[in-house]
């Protein structure tokens, strides 16, 4: 994985004692709360209802063992002793006292992490394919190129100041694992007809208050140009993006009020100018970035099979756990497994200190020192060799981290909401807890097969519910919680925003409201090899309708 | 039926205005006030507050007497009295149970 060079260091280093230096001066009076308040976002540092939060940032969902180890002393030593992985792949802190952080801070830098860039009108955290290196389907390591944007976006002087927050996302398959039509750029990493490298790019995709689904403007950018394409694209919006209305000063609003064609023209435009200058990257340096990212030394261990079979009869939890929870890896002694932090009835992407440092020593153990945190709030072991399959089960029951449910209806995504958010308008993770224990029943849920349920606090859309196959909206009404639910929505390859489906349902009435609709498409599918989505995109949202409100739909 | 709301400064925790213009931790014993007069005073208090750096995002927030305890009429702000509803164990409520106002 990318080591810090020494000027990697030095800056990060110095970051924290800036920091450390404006943190003092706030406390003892020498500057105000709003002077302070975008000094401290600018380092991940928020206010919420409780305490304030601190978000870290976790690039392409990357991590080492030993980091992992210093999230959860952190947990321990500064915060309630557990942390929260967010849709973003990053980890949020929900207790720590402002007096703390700079010391956090030095911490993480000691394991060349921080939390820059995780907040404010800047281009945030690179998010990649959690199973990136490791996946059979990819055509290439997305994150080397995800680590050469993040290089060239810290502290970027030019685009530090945009009109909005800006994310950028790396699949390197033809499966979208990083949900790229939903961010501001999306890479598609592939290949062209003559074996090269290159990137189809996306712009203009996002959740919140305006959900759009991001516009192609380019099939085939050669992978030397992404970073003078990139800035074409940040310059175009840095000047026309929209300032006066923080509403409307996404980049999605200004794909969508110039129109695809004439935005591609001015990207092509400014691309012109810069594709000859120093930002076009040397091949060189592209392999040498992607040096950090050679897969491991990967062992022959062919007696996996055997050692499988044998231990999957006697153990039918384990063999659930297979059935679920493992992807198909470039090795075939090898497999990427997903470790749920899903458990049932439990809070979506939160991990206790222990947790922590126990999948620190599992990956120490089977997995090369790898762990990657997914865009769904789980982690992924992404090189464990099959005949150690059994090991690392065991060990996750004992640490309760062994739940067989990736994918299923029970793997919630649900952003903190209003337990912790100060600008929720109603709880989700409640409402993914209940949901998960309706749906406890392992073979149900088998038996449902793939569904993605979605959850958001707010219109912010960090649950990205819109992406959801079956979405839900927290909002308030009169003072109290209120569910809309969207159906059809996904964020793959064939990225699709859900209907809103009708009137919402009450903290009482949107479980049942789940197991409705779950219940019409079981009475309606073809056959258990169409899933949900399919059969919802082949049935519309008639039936489901019908099913939820009866003559009410009828009528209106 | 009004009180004060803040965080403070150092540490963020969730802190309501008491009696005497001390900043308490337990809503129960925040001062209420039920006139334009009793507002417009706590409005003055978090505003110095504010200015000694004591605390920040101060708000005035509607509350009512049940059983003769103090609920604030938003749930955001009854989940900040108590903590999350999903942790029992953990923010106000871990100290005082009764505290739970979901
Ligand atoms: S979606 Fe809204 S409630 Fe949920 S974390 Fe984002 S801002 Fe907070």
């Amino acid at each position: 994985m990318y080591r810090y060079d020494e000027f990697d260091h030095a800056f990060v280093n110095a970051r924290v004692a800036e920091f450390r230096d404006q943190v003092e001066r706030r406390l003892a009076g020498e500057i105000t709360e709003d002077q302070f308040k975008p000094l401290r976002l600018m380092n991940g540092v928020y206010l919420q209802l409780h305490a304030y939060m601190l978000r870290i940032a976790i690039p392409y969902g990357t991590l080492s063992s030993r980091q992992m180890r210093m999230l959860a002393h952190i947990a321990r030593t500064y915060d309630k002793g557990y942390g929260h992985f967010t849709t973003r792949q990053n980890l949020q802190f929900h207790w720590p006292a402002l007096k703390d952080i700079p010391d956090i801070l030095e911490k993480l830098a000691s394991v060349e992490m921080h939390a820059i860039q995780t907040s404010g009108n800047c281009i945030r955290n690179v998010t990649a394919d959690h199973f990136a290196g490791a996946a059979a389907d990819e055509v290439a390591d997305p994150r080397p190129y995800a680590e050469i944007l993040r290089q060239w976006s810290s502290l970027h002087p030019e685009f530090s100041y945009l009109p909005r927050k800006f994310k950028i996302a790396v699949t390197g398959a033809e499966r979208d694992r990083a949900a790229v039509q939903v961010h501001d750029i999306g890479l598609h990493l592939k290949k062209n007809a003559a074996g090269e490298l290159g990137f189809a790019v996306y712009v203009g995709g996002g959740l919140g208050r305006t959900p759009m689904v991001a516009k192609k403007i380019r099939d085939f950018l050669p992978e030397e140009h992404l970073l003078s394409y990139c800035t074409a694209i940040l310059r175009v919006y840095n000047l026309h993006g929209r300032r006066d209305n923080k509403y409307k000063a996404r980049i999605k609003i200004l794909v969508h009020e110039t129109g695809t064609a004439e935005l591609t023209a001015q990207v092509e435009k400014e691309f012109e100018a810069l594709k000859e200058s120093e930002l076009k990257l040397p091949e060189a340096d592209i392999r040498a970035i992607g040096t950090y990212f050679a897969p491991p030394a990967l062992p022959p261990r062919p007696e996996g099979d055997r050692a499988l079979a044998a231990s999957a009869n006697a153990d039918r939890g384990f063999a659930t756990w297979l059935r679920r929870n493992l992807h198909t890896h470039k090795n075939p002694d090898y497999v990427s497994v997903t470790i749920s932090l899903k458990g049932i009835g439990e809070v979506p992407g939160d991990m206790s200190a222990d947790q922590m440092d126990a999948v620190a020593d599992l990956a120490n153990a089977y997995a090369f020192d790898e762990i990657r945190v997914s865009h769904e709030q789980n982690l992924v072991l992404p090189h464990v060799a099959r005949a150690d399959l059994k090991a690392v089960y065991d060990r996750l029951v004992e640490i309760g981290l062994a739940t067989a449910n990736a994918g299923l209806v029970t793997d919630i995504i649900a952003c903190p909401g209003l337990d912790y958010c100060a600008l929720a308008n109603a709880r989700s993770i409640p409402v993914a807890q209940q949901i998960s224990n309706r749906f406890a029943d392992q073979a149900r849920q088998e038996e449902i097969g793939d569904l993605k349920i979605k959850i958001s606090g707010c219109i912010n859309a960090c649950g990205h519910h819109h992406v959801g196959h079956i979405g839900i909206l927290g909002v308030e009404k009169k003072g109290a919680e209120l569910y809309q639910v969207t159906l059809g929505g996904s964020g793959d390859e064939n990225t699709a925003l859900g209907d809103i489906i009708g009137r919402g349902f009450g903290p009482d009435e949107i479980v049942d409201a789940v197991e409705t609709i779950v219940d019409t498409y079981l009475g309606l599918r073809l056959d258990n090899n169409e899933n949900f989505l399919a059969a919802y995109r082949r049935l519309g949202p008639a039936p489901f309708k019908e099913a939820l409100y009866g003559s009410e739909a009828k009528a209106a | 039926m009004k009180l004060l709301a803040a965080n403070r400064l150092i540490d963020g925790v969730a802190v309501w205005l008491g009696q005497g213009g001390r900043w308490v931790e337990d809503i129960a014993e925040a001062e209420i006030v039920r006139d334009k007069e009793g507002e417009a005073r706590l409005e003055q208090a978090g505003r110095e507050a504010v200015a000694k750096n004591q605390v920040l995002d101060v708000e005035l927030i509607d509350v009512e007497i049940v059983d003769g305890a103090v609920r604030p009429l938003r749930l955001r702000e009854r989940i900040r009295a108590a903590g999350p509803s999903i942790h029992p164990e953990l923010g106000k409520q871990a100290k005082k149970p009764a505290a739970s106002l979901v």
